[in-house]
């Protein structure tokens, strides 16, 4: 058996004393650095809630309507804090601040397709067409969570009159603005930009049907879709369209965003309904941001008075 | 490594939930914080399932032998946030109603492979202590935690099949996890094939995986 001695070992072979310390130095010290990194950075978040202050111009002489819901109303830092917007962000908390500087003046809306006559119309002077209203509207999403907003805006139907729609068009459809140095979501292709959606027309016409500029007695805030966008009370909130610069008038069913991004999960028709599932998830409840238990959703939201514009339909094959 | 070093990784390690817990008593935690929490733990037990698929590959690429001694502590919590994460599901999501979590466990795919990444967690979390390694064996003991495989590719499509479009997170963790479990691959495709191996095995200690 060989045993080897120690001088088989050279000195160059051995690790020096002072290597081997300052190893075991640097691995502590790396740790310690970084765990204090971290810890900064977190109470630093931990101090600095973000929060957006009422900053918009008042929208005087608001009309009340009957159609407002005497539920509580959600805060409006929620509201203004908590938006799917994904052309700035997929992330609810982010718009807030990305939308921050975008702009919504000038703009025009363009009104395309089966109209009398082909025409651009100033933000301005749409917003002028009728009186104001402030109407309080339950407004669900579909990924399962509601809040309750005074909108501030007049029927949609009051604009599409002033379209001149022509006999033959079925549908109407909305198109956000496309602008993705303004809105840093629309650089990824999480969906087809620009945004599409669309209604029947008589969808369109219904009195509930509201073609938003203001909430909260103010100016809609950027990330809750100023300058002009439509709320849809009894649809799943992504049917509402924000930012819109196009109308266009078609005989044909438009193809909306989340449509064409998942068939199967997002209908055109998209009316919230407690016993149509989304594929991967119930829709038979629903979180109202402040409460703590779920509260039961309500067949099309609670806006019994649309169930005629689908009398016939099986809401479950056209969901 | 140095005395205290265990007591430090392990308070990082409860950060997250310190964090949380600010957050909650102070509220900071936005319009939706049950949606945040549930969110959250789900992030970090994916996290830490990775850190504790790390330590190997790290262990062995950089020669830092003594990282196998906080494999366990991160492998345990990564459980921990997955009982937070399943807790936050039950409680605040299905208010304790049993009938209605097993539908969900049924129908919705993403459920039921996210419920069973977490049932996969429980039997190595039972077994991580030092008796059980003795009294099952180093082999055996290693066969079984290989579960952690399983239940970390099961946790990254929990993740995949519940978003709405944009998959950008679920595919990172993917792609982190790919790396962690090719390497694997590739250290087992190159190492010598049975009798060589059935000769080498006596020589290897019991936690050289």
């Amino acid at each position: 058996m060989l045993i080897k001695k120690a001088s088989d070992i050279s000195a160059s072979e051995i690790t020096p004393k002072g290597l081997y310390l300052n190893r075991r130095a640097f691995i502590t010290a790396a740790a310690v650095a970084g765990v204090a990194a971290a810890a900064i950075a977190g109470f630093r978040e931990l101090r600095s809630p973000s929060e957006v202050a009422h900053a918009n111009a008042k929208i005087e002489r608001l009309q009340k309507s009957s159609f407002s819901t005497t539920e509580t109303i959600t805060p409006y830092k929620d509201v203004t804090n908590y938006n799917n917007y994904y052309e700035f962000s997929t992330d609810k908390y982010e718009p807030a601040g990305l939308a921050k500087n975008f702009k919504t003046r000038p703009w025009t809306v363009n009104v395309e397709g089966l109209v009398k006559k082909k025409k651009t119309l100033d933000v301005d002077s749409i917003i002028k067409l009728s009186s104001p209203e402030e109407r309080i509207y339950r407004h669900r999403c579909v990924e399962g969570w509601s809040i309750v907003v005074p909108w501030v805006g007049f029927p949609l139907s009051e604009l599409i009159k002033q379209c001149e729609p022509l006999g033959n068009a079925r549908f109407v459809e909305f198109t956000t603005i496309y602008a993705p140095n303004q809105m840093p979501g629309q650089k990824i292709p999480v969906l087809d930009w620009p945004y599409v959606e669309g209604l029947r027309m008589d969808e369109a016409m219904h009195p509930l049907a509201l073609l938003c500029f203001g909430m909260y007695g103010e100016a809609l805030p950027n990330q809750d879709g100023a300058p002009l966008r439509v709320v849809l009370p009894w649809k799943y909130g992504f049917k509402s369209a924000k930012a819109i610069v196009k109308l266009r008038f078609t005989d044909r069913q438009p193809v909306n965003s989340w449509g064409k991004s998942a068939p199967s999960e997002y209908g055109f028709y998209s009316n919230v309904n407690p016993n149509v599932d989304h594929p991967r998830w119930s829709q038979a409840s629903e979180r109202r941001l402040g409460e703590f238990r779920k509260r039961p959703t309500l067949m099309f939201n609670g806006y019994d008075q649309v169930a005629s514009l689908y009398s016939g339909m099986d809401l479950k094959k056209d969901f | 490594m140095v005395r205290w070093f265990k007591p430090v990784i392990f308070l990082a390690c409860m950060g997250p939930v310190f964090r949380l817990g600010w957050k909650a008593y102070a509220g900071l935690l936005g319009a939706n914080p049950i949606e945040v929490i549930t969110h959250s733990t789900g992030d970090w037990t994916l996290i830490f399932l990775l850190i504790t698929l790390a330590v190997t590959p790290v262990r062995r690429v950089t020669g830092q032998i003594w990282l196998i001694r906080y494999r366990r502590m991160f492998g345990l919590f990564a459980f921990f946030y997955a009982c937070l994460h399943f807790t936050t599901y039950i409680w605040l999501d299905k208010f304790f109603n049993v009938h209605e979590m097993l539908a969900d466990i049924a129908k919705r795919k993403f459920i039921t492979v996210g419920f069973a990444a977490f049932l996969l967690l429980v039997p190595l979390a039972l077994t991580s202590t030092s008796g059980w390694i003795r009294r099952l064996g180093g082999k055996r003991w290693q066969a079984l935690h290989r579960l952690i495989y399983a239940s970390a590719i099961l946790g990254v499509f929990h993740y995949l099949w519940l978003v709405k479009a944009d998959v950008r997170r679920p595919v990172e963790y993917g792609a982190v996890l790919g790396v962690l479990l090719g390497y694997r691959m590739v250290v087992w495709a190159r190492s010598p094939k049975p009798q060589a191996a059935l000769a080498s095995a006596k020589r290897n200690t019991v936690l050289q995986t």
